[in-house]
């Protein structure tokens, strides 16, 4: 394995709340390789997106990374001066989000928007600005590129909105792009597509993906690795191939039982009982216990983290090995 | 684009009827202005005589249609009082309400925009609180204490600038003016930051909501993802974002103060349009009164029209819906 891109050890972002802390990131910490696709999955609330944002440094108030560190290319992220980040922001490290209806701003056109993101860093004219906006669209696929610049983003289909996002995150060919569920506001269709485009130009690129998703099926078509999360900690991680073959924790085995694709067909889906636990007062121990048909008294205690040969979990009863 | 023009500007005529009939039938209501005019000692034959003269003895709507005839042509019709066709009288006045009005509306809104995006930017700042504190302020003192207030501590007590008129102005393209000296600019301060601080509160308060709205947005954070400084996030996005409320009451404002601004005129003595309105109402001077409120129906159809118009090149998403 090449030297880590990223390293991220002990992350924890905490929501200062009225109603109490929420440990939205609780000790997170995984590495990412040059060029490497990496599929971070779990359910709503499991503090995977928190945990995407917190790598760009951008937790808005009252949340706060308190905790763990980040290091990009070497240099450590977390209580960088605010200046110094946004120069690594868009530059180094970019994020695509989830829903390209809101990140895209109305009122401003496509060109301006990519020209804004490209001037940000390089200190090119207003001309130039354009031709590079419009080399970069053409290249996430959008035809006409050039006249298109002085369209306005709902004058796009959502697709193509999502596209121009994923060029502006591009423009500078950052190492790392965090992409936050890109495709789940997306037609089926054209989720196929993004997913496929997205990986070929990380591939030419070269660029690193952190692929954050709830879909366990969208995700093991495009990572080489993933991490399984859950109440705000990594549970499980691994391969892809091993992780879905093999799943060592619980929490993994229902996510790949309740995929509908494995259902029978007529059939209810299979689901995990009850629903995620409140991170605003966690009871020690493994979180997953109360949902967890293996759970015993030891769960009451927090689960080490076991690795060996390239994959670990956090479980007391880990599930024996499909032979 | 051109369509939307056009049902825009024939619906501004509907409103500009309804309008007509609804001034004619309510300034006739108010009281009749011959027991003003005629002194009540005069013979009955003179009273019937001027009467007619003026046209009174006729049904009201006969008076409307003839009066309608007179407005397609340009004829407002004469003041009672001051025998002088009601236009140039309006217009004699507008130039000293109009830059009253400017002054006003528009350091209102270059002051207030910037404060209330500051203060919606750093909501939990010493400076952000003061700025709203104020701005409450600006809203609930009335404007006539503030204006004594204003005179009581510039013009008497510190004497450094003129309690009331105009002063000198100069001529240019045959109009008065009073910004273009500085002696009429020391005039024309006070009464203009007198008018202008509730609408700077409410600049204030506008601008801080929709800047705190819209940095919420994933809009910002994924422009703050791009390595936007946060310079160019606020003066291209949110200032960009906030425009549309801004303009609509910028539009607003300077409507209702060019044709309300009484207050104001009357305590600093400002010669505009204000002073114009109250004195023809108190010697129920009607054609005054009928053409000033229909002048005025008409700037607020203008506005509206120009301030939609300035939407959809603010917000592109308007401009197209309405084409399709």
């Amino acid at each position: 394995m090449n030297a880590p891109l990223l390293e991220v050890e002990g992350l924890r972002t905490h929501f200062f709340t009225r109603a109490g802390v929420v440990k939205a990131v609780d000790g997170v910490s995984f590495a990412l390789a040059p060029g490497e696709i990496l599929g971070l999955v779990g359910e709503s609330g499991s503090g995977k997106s928190v945990t995407g944002f917190s790598l760009l440094g951008l937790i808005d108030p009252p949340g706060r990374i308190v905790d763990g560190s980040v290091r990009l290319e070497g240099e450590e992220l977390v209580g960088m001066p605010t200046r110094a980040l946004r120069r690594l922001r868009g530059r180094r490290i970019a994020m695509v989000f989830q829903d390209p209806m809101m990140t895209l701003n109305p009122v401003l056109s496509i060109g301006t928007q990519m020209s804004l993101a490209i001037r940000a860093h390089d200190a090119v004219s207003d001309k130039a600005a354009r031709e590079r906006s419009a080399a970069v669209l053409a290249r996430v696929g959008i035809p006409d590129a050039r006249a298109r610049l002085d369209a306005f983003p709902h004058e796009f289909s959502g697709g193509m909105r999502q596209r121009v996002a994923i060029a502006i995150a591009m423009a500078h060919s950052p190492a790392v792009i965090v992409a936050d569920e890109p495709t789940t506001a997306l037609d089926v269709s054209i989720q196929a597509q993004i997913l496929f485009e997205m990986r070929e130009l990380a591939r030419e690129s070269g660029t690193a993906l952190v692929w954050i998703s709830h879909d366990l099926a969208t995700v093991s078509s495009l990572a080489e690795r993933i991490l399984v999360m859950y109440a705000g900690r990594i549970v499980e991680e691994g391969a892809t191939a091993t992780v879905l073959r093999d799943p060592r924790h619980p929490y993994t085995r229902g996510l790949l039982d309740s995929l509908p694709a494995t259902a029978e067909p007529g059939r209810p889906l299979n689901q995990i009982p009850g629903t995620t636990p409140s991170l605003l007062a966690l009871p020690p121990g493994c979180p997953f216990a109360p949902r967890c048909a293996h759970a015993s008294g030891s769960c009451r205690e927090d689960p080490p983290r076991r690795a060996a040969a390239g994959r670990a979990y956090r479980c007391h009863h880990p599930l024996e090995r499909v032979a | 684009m051109a369509g939307y023009v056009i049902q825009r500007c024939l619906q501004a005529v509907v409103v500009m009827f309804v309008m007509s009939v609804i001034v004619f039938v309510g300034v006739y209501a108010i009281g009749n202005p011959m027991e003003v005019l005629i002194p009540l000692d005069a013979p009955q034959d003179v009273r019937e005589l001027i009467i007619a003269r003026f046209g009174l003895d006729r049904p009201l709507w006969e008076q409307y249609l003839v009066f309608i005839g007179n407005v397609a042509q340009g004829d407002f019709g004469r003041s009672f009082v001051y025998a002088t066709p009601v236009l140039d009288l309006i217009l004699s006045r507008l130039p000293a309400t109009l830059e009253l009005t400017l002054a006003a509306v528009f350091g209102a809104t270059f002051i207030g925009v910037p404060l209330g995006i500051w203060a919606g930017y750093r909501p939990d700042a010493v400076s952000s609180k003061t700025i709203m504190g104020l701005s409450i302020l600006g809203f609930s003192v009335p404007t006539f204490w503030v204006g004594l207030i204003l005179i009581l501590t510039f013009a008497v007590s510190l004497g450094w600038l003129p309690a009331g008129g105009r002063g000198p102005t100069v001529t240019v393209f045959g109009i008065e003016w009073s910004f273009l000296t500085p002696e009429g600019l020391s005039h024309l301060l006070l009464p203009a930051v007198n008018l202008s601080l509730f609408k700077l509160a409410m600049m204030i308060r506008l601008a801080r909501a929709g800047t705190r709205e819209v940095l919420l947005t994933d809009t910002i954070k994924f422009a703050r993802a791009a390595g936007l400084s946060e310079g160019t996030i606020v003066m291209r996005h949110v200032l960009k974002l906030i425009a549309v409320p801004i303009v609509t009451v910028f539009g607003l404002e300077l409507g209702s103060t060019l044709a309300f601004a009484v207050v104001t005129e009357t305590i600093f003595s400002w010669p505009g349009l204000g002073k114009l309105i109250i004195d023809s109402i108190t010697s129920l001077d009607r054609p005054v009164m009928v053409a000033y409120l229909i002048l005025v129906a008409l700037l607020f159809v203008t506005i509206n029209l120009v301030i939609d118009l300035t939407y959809a090149a603010l917000d592109p998403r308007i401009s197209r819906g309405a084409a399709s």
